[in-house]
């Protein structure tokens, strides 16, 4: 089974290529160019690299959302283009489960955070427990969501767990952290600490070998936020 | 030479659009689909809004436009697609889709300019002509007066200073309680209107003859509003509409008219969602026989935004050995002539 895993949800471009649980190719940037002129021309090379033939890809994995709405819609529309060319279904993995499988198989906590502006964070909280088909389990203890971070904090500490954090929201609330936290707590590095194509790819197979997948035309993604005017609206202002 | 099949890809705005065109002048498919109904509630188009709606509609009408074509892809010569001016969320979307389907396939793929697009709606249904001619390019979002050299070639001499002449529509049109979209409701109650019974500016640009400014004229009719409530004097509505569309169309008329005369040519073509005001092409079709000058428009269907204007424009992109990387970027205040 061979899965093409696409990340355009942060500042992180990725994208990468799995086949019966071995890597074939990744490439992953964080750079200021954006991920329309990143991502395509990051696929290119891998396909060229590895001689990919598009055709024999089962499905595509995608990195669903949470996440920036114009990176992750980016990713979304490439995905769809290549579903619909290639008629191959998208596997739609949720952001912060495709972050959190990058600490596979620790025994802590793990929390990604992503900054999402006006002092949230798009955050969960995951933990590897029991085998399944012989690989761990990602189990969710909080399910991704848009929160303040002191809340976010709040939650770990009531679990009284010791925990790893990753993402990019670290660097925005990591003072925060330090000063609210009240259990062990460890940031993950940067062989593992951002999106990664090939976590989604690999959670994409998972998910695709347990019939987890939609048609390319009824992918969307999971924005865990109305549009501002809409939450305006909402709130009486317009 | 065999046919060329360009599958063209649009969604700058708030219609997401796919069409199948063959060899540039011959529609086999011209899917839209709208949204204008999901931003009338606000007043105007959303671009997040648009955005998401872009997303969750465009396979679908990509699928639509290549059934209705009775096509596949493997028939399709070169993929064409809108990549500015317009929102850039909005323009991502389609440019996404497009790179994507272009590397999967291999099918080339060739960026096109949104207002090359709406000018180049004219060839669709009017096979005779061809540049060079001038055309006025009027819409919600711009107006230009472009002289179109040739293929692919284009020359702005006038544009607005500010507002664009459909956005003073979609003003004018909230100001007197019409609602949005402006265009079609201010065409619709000025039938029932005098155009000479209020007195609204004609402005006219000192440095620059083919320049328009529509702000004025906009402030002209809410001082007119403001006073007539002040007086407590009742606003005949139909009155304001059919006389402040008037002052728009003079204007468009004179500046294009004397465009086309100006450069010595015998042809001239309209495009953009204003050309299918009834009025103004009217106004047009009258100055222009007086004149001795072709005058061309495009349907309605083809004057809004939509994909068969942009597989025409592509087209001669194509021929002309256009091609896009999948570098290709959404540039939202890409100017005419420039790539």
């Amino acid at each position: 089974m061979k899965i093409l895993g696409i990340d355009s949800s942060g500042l992180v471009a990725s994208v990468a290529v799995v086949e019966d649980e071995i890597l074939l190719a990744e490439y992953t940037t964080d750079y200021k160019k954006t991920h329309s002129q990143t991502l395509m021309p990051m696929l290119e090379a891998i396909k060229n690299m590895i001689d990919l033939d598009m055709d024999s890809i089962d499905a595509i994995a995608i990195s669903a959302g949470p996440g920036s709405f114009t990176g992750l819609r980016i990713g979304s529309a490439t995905a769809k283009g290549l579903g619909l060319a290639l008629n191959k279904p998208i596997v739609e993995v949720p952001t912060l489960e495709g972050l959190a499988f990058n600490l596979w198989g620790t025994d802590k906590l793990i929390c990604p955070l992503m900054d999402a502006r006006r002092n949230q964070v798009y955050t969960g909280i995951y933990e590897f427990d029991e085998y399944e088909d012989d690989r761990q389990h990602l189990n969710i203890v909080m399910p991704q969501c848009a929160i303040d971070i002191s809340l976010c904090v709040e939650n770990i500490n009531n679990l009284a767990r010791e925990v790893i954090f990753l993402g990019d929201g670290v660097d925005v609330y990591r003072e925060k952290i330090d000063e609210l936290i009240a259990v062990p707590h460890y940031y993950a590095p940067a062989s593992m600490n951002r999106q990664k194509a090939s976590s989604v790819a690999s959670l994409g197979e998972l998910y695709f070998s347990k019939g987890i997948f939609v048609d390319a035309k009824d992918h969307a993604p999971e924005y865990l936020r109305q549009s501002q005017a809409e939450r305006e609206r909402e709130e009486g202002k317009i | 030479m065999s046919d060329v099949l360009i599958l063209a890809i649009e969604s700058s705005c708030d219609e997401t659009a796919a069409a199948v065109v063959k060899n540039g002048r011959e529609v086999l498919s011209n899917v839209i689909y709208t949204q204008i109904a999901l931003h009338t509630q606000f007043g105007g188009v959303v671009p997040e809004i648009a955005s998401r709606k872009h997303i969750e509609k465009i396979n679908q009408v990509i699928e639509k436009a290549l059934e209705e074509a009775n096509v596949t892809l493997k028939d399709i010569t070169a993929i064409a697609v809108t990549y500015g001016p317009g929102l850039v969320g909005a323009l991502l979307v389609g440019v996404s889709e497009a790179k994507a389907i272009s590397f999967a396939t291999g099918i080339p793929l060739v960026g096109v300019h949104h207002i090359e697009g709406h000018i180049s709606a004219n060839y669709i249904e009017n096979k005779d002509l061809e540049p060079p001619f001038v055309c006025l390019v009027a819409s919600g979002g711009h107006s230009h007066l472009v002289v179109v050299k040739d293929y692919g070639k284009y020359e702005i001499i006038g544009r607005t200073r500010d507002d664009a002449a459909g956005e003073a529509f979609d003003k004018v049109a909230r100001a007197i309680g019409l609602g949005y979209p402006g265009g079609p409701k201010i065409d619709k109650i000025s039938k029932e209107g005098n155009p000479d019974a209020i007195q609204f500016p004609r402005a006219k640009m000192a440095d620059n003859e083919y320049d328009f400014s529509f702000s004025g004229l906009k402030s002209a009719v809410l001082n007119y509003l403001n006073s007539c409530q002040m007086k407590g004097e009742e606003i005949n509505r139909a009155d304001v509409a059919a006389s402040f569309q008037k002052a728009v169309i003079d204007v468009l008329v004179d500046h294009s008219i004397h465009a086309v005369k100006s450069f010595g040519f015998d042809k001239f073509a309209i495009a953009g969602g204003v050309a299918s005001n009834s009025s103004l092409r009217e106004a047009f079709e009258k100055r222009c026989e007086k004149e001795g000058i072709k005058f061309y428009h495009p349907s309605p269907i083809y004057c809004t935004d939509n994909a068969a204007m942009i597989g025409a424009a592509g087209y001669y992109d194509y021929i002309n050995g256009i091609r896009s990387g999948m570098d290709l970027n959404a540039v939202p205040n890409l100017r005419l002539g420039e790539r």
